[in-house]
C-alpha cells in the first residue's frame, strides 16, 4: 500500500530497508526530520542514532562504521555538509563507501533555510580537499529519493566511493505517496577489506588515507580515476522527457525539474517542441544522454535554483555545439513554470 | 463554537483543512486563521496569506514568519481572538505533540471561552496510519496542549493520486480510530478533484486542494 512521506522521511526509512542501522547526525533546518525520523525508528530495529556534538563528529562516526563494513549515513543541510567536507575527503581517501544527504538550502554561509540547489559545485566537483570524486544522486520526487537510497548504497558499496543524494529544502518538506521496498529485496556486496576482527584467521586490514611516500599515494589515486572512468561509463543516468522531436530541451534535476516539467506541459499545450532532459546522477554527469539530445535540438536551456552552476557542466557535454542558455532563481526562491516557459519561447 | 482548533500529525493535512474551513466560514461572517505553527517552517498557513486575505479572512501569523528573525514566538494580537465580537476563529497548530505545546499556553483561556479541538487522522500517513498510533499520538497531543480532543476528522489522502476509492477505504480506520479514542467521528473529507463532477458521499465534505507544490 502506497503511504504518503514527507522527503525527510522517506529518505530514513529507505535507508532503514536497504539495510542502514548506524545513523549519525547532527540537527538543522531543512532536513531535521531526517534526523528526527531515524532516532525514533533505530532504537525499534535494533539499529544505532546518534546525535554527534558536531557534523564533524557526526561524519567521522560514519567513517568509523563504514570501516568496520557496515551500512553508514548522515544527513545534514548546505552549512553543515561544508563541516562535513573534511571526512568526505577522508573516507575517499580510504576508499570506504557511505551515504550523505545534503536537503540543500539558500547560502552562502548560513543563507537561508529555504530550498536551493547552490551546492551543485560543492557536491560534484569539491565535496572536501584532493584528487577524489563521489557519486551524486538528483531525485525529483520523494518516492524517487526511495528508490535512489538503495540505488546510492549500492553504487557506494561496489566502487567503494562515498555517495550523497542531493535534495533540497522543498523535496525534504513535501509530501508525497511512496511505494517502498520490502528490506531485503537487493542483495548487499562482499566487503572483505572490513576491518571488523580478523580472529587470527586473515592479515589484518588497514583503513587509512595518510601516505607520505607520494609515489605510493601517485599510484593510489591513480587507481581511483581508473575506477572513475568505469562509473562515468557504467552509472550515468538521465530521464528524458518529450525530448524526440524538441527544438529546445530544458536541463533540469530535482525539484527545479518539476517546474521544468510544468513548463514544458504549458509549452506543448501551445504547439511549442519544447523537452526536459533531466539528470538523475549529477557524477557521472549523463554526458551520453546530453550529447544524444544536442544533435536534434537547436538550444539548451538550464533551469537551477543558483546562479547556474550546472551550465558549463552541460556545455562541456555537448562540446558547445549549440547555445546552453541559463534561468535560475536563488536564495531559497523557486522559479515559477511561468517564468521558465518565457524563458524558452525566448530561444524558440 | 466560536473557536476551533485543528490538531494532528504532521503532514496530515491540518493546514489545508484549516485554509478550507476559514475560507468556508468566511462566507457568512468575520473569521480568524490563526498560524500557531512555530516549529516548521514550510507548508504552514502563513504561507497562504494572498488566499485568505483575498476571502476576507483574517491571518494572525507567528512574528515574523518568513523572514530572519522567524522565531518560536506568539504574537500578541493572538490574545485578541477572546475578544468580544472576535468572530469565528480557526487555530492551526503545528504538528505531533512538539507542535501542539504553543496551545498549552493558551490552554486556560481556550477553556473559559469555550473551544472545540478537531484531532485530523489519516489513514495514508506514514507513523500515524493506524488507530493504535492515532490514538498513542492523540494522547501525546492533548497532554501537550493541556486540552481535550472534543470530534475526530478523517482526512485521509493520498495527495495528488487521492481517488475515491482511498477515500472510502479509509472509512473503517476512522471509525476503528474514533472508537478506540471515545470521539465522534465529525466527518470525512474527500479533495474535490477526486469527486470528479460527483457529490460527497454522505458523512464527507469536500476540500479543495489549498496546500499546493511550486509547480502546481
Amino acid at each position: 500500500m502506497k503511504v504518503l512521506m514527507k522527503g525527510n522521511e522517506a529518505l530514513g526509512e529507505a535507508a532503514i530497508r536497504a539495510g542502514c542501522r548506524h545513523f549519525f547526525g547532527y540537527p538543522i533546518t531543512p532536513q531535521t526530520e531526517l534526523a528526527a525520523y531515524m532516532s525514533k525508528r533505530m532504537p525499534k530495529i535494533g539499529g544505532t542514532y546518534l546525535q554527534a556534538e558536531s557534523e564533524i563528529a557526526a561524519v567521522n562516526m560514519v567513517l568509523g562504521a563504514s570501516a568496520a563494513g557496515v551500512r553508514a549515513m548522515t544527513s545534514s543541510s548546505s552549512p553543515g555538509i561544508s563541516l562535513k567536507s573534511e571526512g568526505i575527503s577522508y573516507m575517499a581517501g580510504s576508499d570506504l563507501p557511505a551515504l550523505i544527504i545534503n536537503v540543500q538550502r539558500g547560502g552562502p554561509g548560513l543563507g537561508g533555510i529555504q530550498p536551493s540547489q547552490a551546492d551543485y559545485w560543492q557536491a560534484t566537483k569539491a565535496t572536501g580537499h584532493g584528487d577524489f570524486q563521489i557519486l551524486v544522486f538528483a531525485p525529483s520526487t520523494v518516492q524517487e529519493m526511495v528508490d535512489l537510497v538503495s540505488e546510492a548504497f549500492d553504487a557506494a558499496d561496489r566502487w567503494r566511493m562515498p555517495a550523497m543524494i542531493l535534495a533540497d529544502g522543498m523535496l525534504g518538506q513535501m509530501m508525497e505517496p511512496v511505494e517502498l521496498p520490502e528490506e531485503g529485496e537487493r542483495a548487499q556486496v562482499e566487503k572483505p577489506w572490513a576491518a571488523c576482527g580478523h580472529g587470527d584467521k586473515r592479515e589484518h586490514n588497514i583503513i587509512n588515507s595518510l601516505y607520505l611516500t607520494p609515489d605510493k599515494l601517485e599510484d593510489l589515486v591513480v587507481e581511483r580515476y581508473k575506477r572513475y572512468e568505469q562509473v562515468k561509463a557504467r552509472e550515468q543516468r538521465a530521464e528524458e522527457y518529450l525530448c524526440d522531436d524538441a527544438d529546445v530541451i530544458i536541463v533540469a534535476y530535482g525539484a527545479s525539474s518539476r517546474v521544468a516539467r510544468s513548463a514544458v506541459n504549458k509549452a506543448r499545450e501551445k504547439g511549442e517542441k519544447v523537452g526536459l532532459l533531466r539528470p538523475i546522477t549529477l557524477w557521472p554527469f549523463p554526458v551520453d544522454a546530453l550529447r544524444k539530445a544536442a544533435g536534434r535540438a537547436k538550444a539548451f536551456l538550464t533551469v537551477e535554483m543558483s546562479m547556474g552552476q550546472m551550465v558549463d557542466d552541460v556545455r562541456l557535454a555537448i562540446d558547445c555545439r549549440v547555445p546552453v542558455e541559463f534561468f535560475g532563481r536563488t536564495g531559497g526562491m523557486i522559479p515559477t513554470p511561468g517564468e521558465v516557459l518565457e524563458r524558452v519561447e525566448g530561444l524558440l | 463554537m466560536p473557536i476551533t482548533v485543528i490538531c494532528g500529525h504532521y503532514g496530515c493535512g491540518k493546514t489545508n483543512l484549516a485554509l478550507n474551513l476559514a475560507l468556508e466560514a468566511a462566507e457568512s461572517g468575520p473569521v480568524t486563521l490563526v498560524d500557531l505553527d512555530i516549529v516548521n517552517p514550510y507548508f504552514r498557513s502563513s504561507d497562504y496569506g494572498d488566499i485568505l486575505r483575498g476571502s476576507g479572512v483574517g491571518l494572525i501569523a507567528p512574528v515574523f514568519a518568513g523572514t530572519t528573525l522567524d522565531t518560536p514566538t506568539l504574537p500578541p494580537e493572538i490574545h485578541s481572538i477572546f475578544a468580544p465580537g472576535a468572530g469565528k476563529v480557526f487555530i492551526d497548530a503545528g504538528g505531533d505533540d512538539a507542535g501542539a505545546t504553543a496551545l498549552g499556553g493558551l490552554s486556560p483561556r481556550l477553556k473559559e471561552a469555550g473551544y472545540e479541538l478537531i484531532y485530523v487522522i489519516n489513514r495514508y500517513r506514514a507513523l500515524s496510519g493506524t488507530p493504535e498510533e492515532c490514538a498513542a499520538l492523540l494522547h501525546e497531543i492533548e497532554s501537550a496542549a493541556r486540552l481535550k480532543a472534543t470530534g475526530i476528522v478523517n482526512n485521509s489522502h493520498l495527495g495528488t493520486q487521492t481517488k475515491m476509492e482511498h477515500v472510502l477505504d479509509a472509512l473503517a480506520f476512522a471509525r476503528e480510530t474514533a472508537e478506540m479514542t471515545g470521539l465522534p467521528l465529525l466527518y470525512s473529507t474527500v479533495p474535490d478533484f477526486a469527486l470528479r463532477g460527483e457529490a460527497p458521499p454522505e458523512g464527507f465534505r469536500a476540500v479543495g486542494r489549498l496546500v499546493r507544490f511550486a509547480w502546481e
